[in-house]
């Protein structure tokens, strides 16, 4: 792994670690509150504090999850590093669609 | 040193990397240690058995081996603490390329430890006054930690990213560069922060601890290679080295 791999990889590790504690948190909440989907979608509808901190947590997921998976490519499979860049830049990609859409989702429609 | 009855099963590799084990039985003895037993098994069954050893007191590094699927020191590892159920199997170091039985080829290792710049590099001439390093600094005390390596193997040999990524350096190499990033009369060490952050360089190192695990002289490979993670991303940051 280069070295400007590694440092994004931390970054978004550490980016991700109180955004997930907050998912949780809300998950813990909605689910003990009883929430349903419509009282959520009315929470979060037009809400630009969701929107960033989803869009956040979708983007730095996906930085850092394929840089692992890249890492995973190059050391177990037949892939060449060049390849296992490009099949991870590829699912990065992916995550950062289905992601956003999911924010879209919730937050504007 | 008395010779009782009982017997040892074991199991020896034989030939080069596509080689097979054979097995023989080798009479038990007190403290007898797994290097009492090759050379047993060579003095006594069979004089072409290669090995290699030198010291037999642990200081060389000579000697290392994998024993029941663990690398080991076999000058000081002692029969007793190994066989089960009376048979022990010995093979070569994995991750190293076999030359003949028991002998690796240690050229990849001290190849990488050439890239990873394990070569002191001074800074002063022999006209100069010695140079002053306090026991009690931050830099010495790091060193301390990571030197008395002696270069046996057992650490690469156990280490999963060496057995997956070819171009990774290698837990000895990387301690060795921690242990010069550390020393204040080194004059290369941004030469060298650049060598071991490059591709297969202390990035790669996944942590998993197995040299800490296995290092017979209880060093610890992992955390100098986290401190050399440290150190490179903030040269790079800095700018002072690049991708």
């Amino acid at each position: 792994m280069s070295i400007r791999l590694y440092i994004w990889q931390r970054l978004t590790a550490a980016l991700l670690a109180p955004l997930i504690f907050v998912h949780i948190a809300v998950i813990f909440y909605a689910m003990r509150r009883g929430l349903t989907a419509a009282d959520i979608l009315s929470r979060t509808h037009g809400s630009v504090v969701w929107a960033a901190f989803y869009g956040t947590f979708v983007l730095a997921a996906a930085i850092h999850g394929s840089i692992g998976v890249r890492n995973v490519l190059a050391e177990w499979s037949p892939l060449s590093g060049r390849a296992a860049g490009i099949a991870a830049a590829i699912f990065g990609a992916m995550l950062v669609a289905l992601g956003l859409r999911a924010v879209a989702a919730v937050v504007l429609l | 040193m008395a010779s009782t009855e009982a017997l040892l099963n074991v199991s020896l590799w034989r030939g080069g990397q596509d080689g097979r084990f054979e097995s023989c039985q080798v009479p038990m003895f007190e403290s007898q240690t797994v290097l009492d037993v090759v050379t047993w098994v060579q003095r006594h069954i069979d004089p072409t058995l290669s090995y290699r050893f030198a010291c037999r007191v642990g200081m060389c590094g000579s000697c290392a081996m994998t024993v029941n699927g663990v690398p080991r020191w076999t000058c000081r590892t002692h029969i007793s603490a190994v066989a089960k159920n009376g048979s022990v199997e010995i093979a070569p170091l994995e991750n190293f390329p076999v030359i003949k039985d028991l002998a690796v080829d240690m050229k990849p290792f001290f190849e990488k430890w050439q890239t990873a710049k394990g070569v002191f590099a001074p800074s002063k001439t022999r006209r100069d006054k010695i140079a002053p390093v306090s026991p009690n600094s931050e830099a010495r005390i790091a060193a301390d930690r990571a030197i008395e390596c002696i270069n046996c193997g057992v650490c690469y040999a156990a280490c999963d990213t060496v057995r997956w990524n070819p171009d990774y350096l290698g837990p000895a190499q990387l301690n060795r560069a921690w242990t010069l990033v550390n020393d204040v009369r080194d004059a290369k060490n941004t030469e060298r922060l650049q060598a071991i952050a490059q591709k297969g360089g202390c990035q790669s190192c996944h942590s998993h601890q197995s040299c800490q695990e296995y290092c017979p002289v209880g060093l610890n490979p992992t955390a100098s290679i986290a401190g050399l993670k440290r150190r490179t991303a903030r040269a790079f940051l800095k700018g002072d080295i690049s991708a």
